[in-house]
């Protein structure tokens, strides 16, 4: 994969890091690719049949459903893969924890209820309304977890998730109880389970908020990692601990919202994209937002493939897709660090001379 | 930079009773004493880490706090213990977030230069593209050591720089700091545990007990069998090794 590069001029300073360099978009490359194949091919997955032929020569009714249906879905994923992987990279950064997501961190369930709310109080309320509704209860529910964990200073690095998940349900738990109590069950359902089958042109659009707030979690991106080293780290280097942990939560909490709002409940991806990237690719967010958001869409893509495939002409849920999938890799994750602890996968070659060697290079 | 009346108080307790001193500028001060006596909240207060409840901390001119964070972020340096060691950065990426107070998140070639020249003086040269979290314990706290470098400020100040670190690391670790002082000129000031690494490697000596200072001076003065005994409730015995005053205790 090397051939792209060829034509790059080596530059002055790449006698030590022209190889490095090489290697380390190499990846991000390959999943464009992949990422670009796979949406093409999605395009043509459906109950009814598409000829890219027709397409081109000017089909209207394949044309229609092309632009209603498939494209808004195609796009709807990509956002919904960037969005959620992202927004679980922020959150495991600023909480100095591997294990907070969307869904441990009670972003979710907190979207959930702001839903509920809106159908409760604002029957009529438009899309617009109910994003309103569910971003401002998914941003107050960060707040409040993440408030929470910092009081109680845990040591151990589960207890913080298993918080996360137990206070998640207690508001799943409220969520379900007013949804019985008004009969709002079947209303909320699509909200619950994460799927795509409803996405069509007019109705979905809410999720491109994603893409801004995914620029701005780029642009911040060093000062979110610098807030991940901690307090003091980051006092020390100028910046504002408290300031940039709660606008970076609520950055994750929006996006996770308008994917809510939009898709419904799309657990897992958070948790286990930016793991999977970090292990290849490091912590430095600058480095691995990228390849994490193109990861993130890839996998929801491939889920709501296999969906769609699987008991043809019906379709699968993608949550259930992910459900199955995400926990077989998560558990693969899981004995591969018990295994080899957080070791890096070394994608380019040896990491440098022995360790041990170095020790103690400094003597005055 | 002059501290005056420095107090803080926890829970009605006053951790720091109205400490002042001055800091010399262009030496190393060691602040010891005993587990409790205070000296790492004064380092938190004249840092700005820790808030205070009175006194004032007169740094060029200016009270600390009335400072901009970034702008006292090119000035002065604070290393802790309490960084994020899981965290997966290369050494290169580490001391880079040490130009972060100049110029945010664009690397300038100035910048690079200076990372280089951080690295290079610390020796990380070689393991620039490792993980922090996959060093030794020595080699971390000189990339530690290299960002704070990079970071090019007039003070420094670490928090127990020796800790977790064995003799061989810990002497390498004072002689650092000694470099830091002779050869770039900074001002460094350390909180240490064992006081004949304070001896034999810092200027003055400034040690606290219950929250006072109860010594403060060159190491001549401090490193006395009376005044150690006073600071630590121990029988001191005072040798001298290469001209310091280093002390023995059981």
């Amino acid at each position: 994969m090397d051939a792209p590069y060829r034509w790059k001029p080596v530059t002055v300073r790449s006698q030590y890091k022209g190889g490095i360099t090489i290697k380390r978009y190499t990846s991000t490359v390959l999943l464009i690719i992949l990422l670009a194949v796979l949406s093409v091919w999605s395009l043509f997955i459906g109950v009814l049949d598409i000829d890219p032929a027709n397409l081109f020569s000017g089909d209207l009714e394949q044309i229609e459903i092309f632009l209603i249906s498939r494209l808004p879905r195609l796009l709807a994923i990509l956002c919904t893969g960037v969005g959620m992987s992202v927004a679980g990279l922020i959150m495991q950064q600023l909480c100095m924890n591997k294990f907070v997501s969307p869904t441990t961190g009670a972003t979710i369930s907190s979207a959930q209820f702001g839903i509920l709310m809106a159908l409760l109080f604002m029957p009529r309320s438009t899309l617009w309304g109910r994003a309103v509704f569910a971003f401002v209860f998914a941003v107050l529910g960060t707040w409040i977890f993440v408030w929470f964990i910092q009081r109680i200073q845990f040591k151990d690095v589960v207890m913080v998730p298993l918080v996360g998940i137990m206070f998640g349900n207690i508001i799943s738990g409220v969520t379900n109880y007013f949804a019985y109590k008004y009969d709002m069950t079947q209303a909320l359902s699509t909200w619950l389970v994460g799927h795509f089958n409803m996405v069509l042109r007019g109705r979905y659009e809410i999720v491109y908020l994603v893409v801004p707030l995914v620029i701005i979690a780029f642009i911040y991106a060093n000062h979110f990692n610098i807030v991940g080293m901690g307090k003091d780290f980051s006092e020390n280097l100028g910046v504002h601990y408290n300031f940039v942990l709660f606008m970076g939560l609520t950055i994750a909490a929006m996006i996770t919202a308008s994917v809510v709002v939009v898709v419904g409940s799309v657990s897992y991806i958070g948790l286990i994209v930016p793991n999977l990237v970090a292990m290849f690719k490091g912590d430095k967010i600058r480095g691995a937002l990228i390849d994490t958001a193109l990861f993130g869409s890839i996998f929801v893509l491939v889920c709501d493939m296999i969906g769609r495939v699987v008991i043809f002409p019906y379709e699968l849920p993608i949550e259930l897709i992910i459900g199955i999938v995400g926990s077989l890799v998560f558990i693969v994750m899981l004995l591969y660090r018990l295994n080899h602890g957080r070791k890096a996968v070394r994608l380019g070659g040896k990491p440098g001379p022995n360790v041990s060697t170095m020790e103690g290079g400094v003597e005055a | 930079m002059k501290i005056k009346d420095l107090t803080k108080k926890y829970d009605g307790r006053a951790v720091v009773d109205s400490v002042s001193f001055e800091i010399p500028k262009g030496k190393v001060l060691s602040l010891i004493g005993p587990n409790g006596a205070g000296k790492s909240t004064v380092m938190g207060m004249i840092s700005r880490l820790i808030a205070r409840d009175s006194g004032l901390v007169d740094f060029e001119g200016k009270d600390i706090s009335k400072w901009k964070s970034k702008e006292l972020a090119k000035r002065l340096a604070i290393l802790t213990q309490t960084n994020n060691v899981q965290m997966k950065l290369t050494v290169q990426e580490l001391v880079t977030f040490g130009r972060f107070p100049y110029s945010g998140g664009r690397v300038t070639p100035e910048d690079e230069a200076i990372i280089q020249k951080a690295l290079d003086y610390m020796e990380l040269g070689a393991v620039k593209d490792q993980f922090i979290d996959e060093l030794s314990g020595g080699q971390r706290q000189r990339a530690y050591i290299a960002m704070v470098i990079a970071q090019d400020t007039e003070y420094v100040l670490l928090d127990e720089p020796t800790n977790n670190l064995d003799i061989y690391h810990a002497s390498n670790m004072m002689k650092i700091v000694r470099r830091l002082c002779d050869e770039l000129g900074k001002t460094v000031i350390l909180v240490l545990h064992e006081i004949n690494y304070a001896a034999f490697y810092s200027d003055y000596i400034c040690a606290f007990k219950d929250g006072k200072i109860c010594r403060f001076g060159t190491v001549e003065e401090v490193m006395t069998k009376e005044n150690l005994s006073e600071i630590y409730n121990v029988d001191f015995e005072i040798m001298e090794i290469e001209g310091k005053p280093l002390s023995i205790y059981y």
